[in-house]
């Protein structure tokens, strides 16, 4: 009996279906791309998110309407900046007694220390920013910290990931917990991880933020779409960022 | 689970099916009357599984079915599931493969099965394509009070399927 259980372990691993990974464990959308893609993703050269980045780099140190700039806090090229606390957003702000994103930090201070007027989610110095800062933390692992203040959000976002959208009427969750690593139709389904945010599509030609990309999958299922920076976003972002606790921040990534 | 891609051409439909399975973006040609309006719901019964009449009591035509079921816009069934069109590339397989599914499933079951897969499984990822459209949540304008096939639609499609023996 026991001269069988190697060639029974040989055989297991050679079953396609018993290499996927197992349910509950976080495995991020970068295993479920073509070698050739992952290496494009590593190639900081190659990789096209980088352009975006290098924008944020150059907004950075650009002064506000008050002639400070991010860099002035922050230390040249975010030099001062904490990889771990990166890490750690979306985080509960205690003055602003709610959940703050980093794409929400960078459009306070962008208000606040550098004088400037408001910028919304679809303003283009805001995904350049968000990228090059997520950027800094690329190899730090996403640590978010869904207990205390942020539990209510999580709980919410959680609810949202397993509610039925749109005429399609599916969730979430359906998909990118039952189903990753199978084909729809020329694409690879993922997790669904936030782990890469933003990301360069090459499905779309353009790096993309995650509410954007929430928007995409909901208009997907024939559904109406949050307004721009909902709570229900922010829900999600916390939910599905504390969902990829534990992976490496691996901005700008490459998915399809 | 994922062919092998050589060439770039080959790459780029790669990339470009990629986009037709998620082809949410391109607007979608609704069927509508003269006035715009949706066409009609009828309503169907199963019994053991199978729904023995068709919709409406239309008739479906297999090569209007076939061209809905390769059109991402439409029937999109590519998307999850492999079928007889090797003029398209990149099947998908979130769903079990529909070649020869006429020599396994009664006509009426594979209406079924496309009407509301969920009658089979509550947590397919499946569209209903004409299941009752009144307890949907968050509907996009566009599509509201409006099935995801017509009954027309449907029947074509089941027309098609049935000859895939």
């Amino acid at each position: 009996m026991k001269a069988l259980v190697p060639i029974l372990a040989v055989l297991l691993a050679a079953m396609p279906g018993l290499q996927a990974p197992l349910a509950g464990e976080a495995v991020s959308g970068y295993d479920y791309l073509q070698p050739d893609m992952q290496a494009m993703q590593d190639d900081l050269f190659a990789n096209p998110g980088m352009l975006v980045v290098e924008q944020g780099e150059a907004l950075f140190s650009t002064p506000g309407r008050n002639g400070k700039s991010c860099a002035d806090c922050h230390g040249e090229d975010g030099a001062r900046l904490d990889a771990r606390r990166i890490a750690r957003y979306p985080v509960y702000s205690e003055e602003l007694k709610q959940a703050v994103t980093l794409h929400g930090q960078i459009q306070r201070c962008w208000k606040e220390r550098l004088g400037n007027p408001p910028i919304g989610y679809r303003d283009e110095e805001l995904l350049p920013l968000e990228s090059f800062v997520r950027y800094l933390a690329r190899g730090e692992p996403v640590n978010v910290d869904a207990s205390g203040a942020l539990a209510s959000y999580y709980a919410a976002g959680r609810e949202l990931f397993h509610r039925r959208f749109g005429q399609v009427d599916i969730a979430c969750h359906q998909c990118h917990d039952y189903h990753a690593g199978q084909m729809f139709r020329g694409q690879v389904l993922s997790q669904g991880q936030t782990n890469g945010f933003p990301v360069y599509r090459f499905t779309e030609g353009q790096v993309t933020g995650l509410q954007e990309r929430i928007t995409q999958c909901l208009t997907k299922l024939r559904a109406e779409p949050f307004a721009e920076e909902s709570p229900e976003y922010l829900d999600l972002e916390v939910y599905l960022s504390a969902r990829s606790n534990g992976l490496r921040i691996e901005t700008p990534a490459i998915r399809y | 689970m994922n062919k092998p891609v050589d060439s770039l051409a080959k790459r780029i439909r790669h990339y470009c099916h990629g986009l037709l399975g998620l082809a949410f973006l391109a607007p979608v040609a609704l069927p509508a009357d003269e006035a715009g309006n949706p066409p009609p719901y009828f309503d169907w019964q199963t019994e053991n599984y199978e729904i023995n009449t068709p919709l409406g009591g239309l008739t479906g035509v297999a090569e209007r079915g076939r061209a809905i079921a390769a059109d991402p816009l439409r029937g999109n069934c590519l998307a999850c599931h492999q079928l007889p069109i090797p003029e398209e590339d990149f099947h998908g397989n979130l769903g079990p493969p529909l070649t020869g599914i006429a020599s396994r499933q009664s006509t009426g079951m594979i209406r079924l099965h496309i009407v509301d897969q969920s009658r089979f499984n509550p947590e397919t990822v499946m569209p209903g394509y004409y299941r009752p459209f009144g307890q949907l949540h968050r509907v996009a304008a566009e599509f509201r009070g409006r099935t995801y096939l017509s009954a027309q639609e449907v029947e074509d499609v089941v027309a098609y399927l049935a000859t895939l023996k």
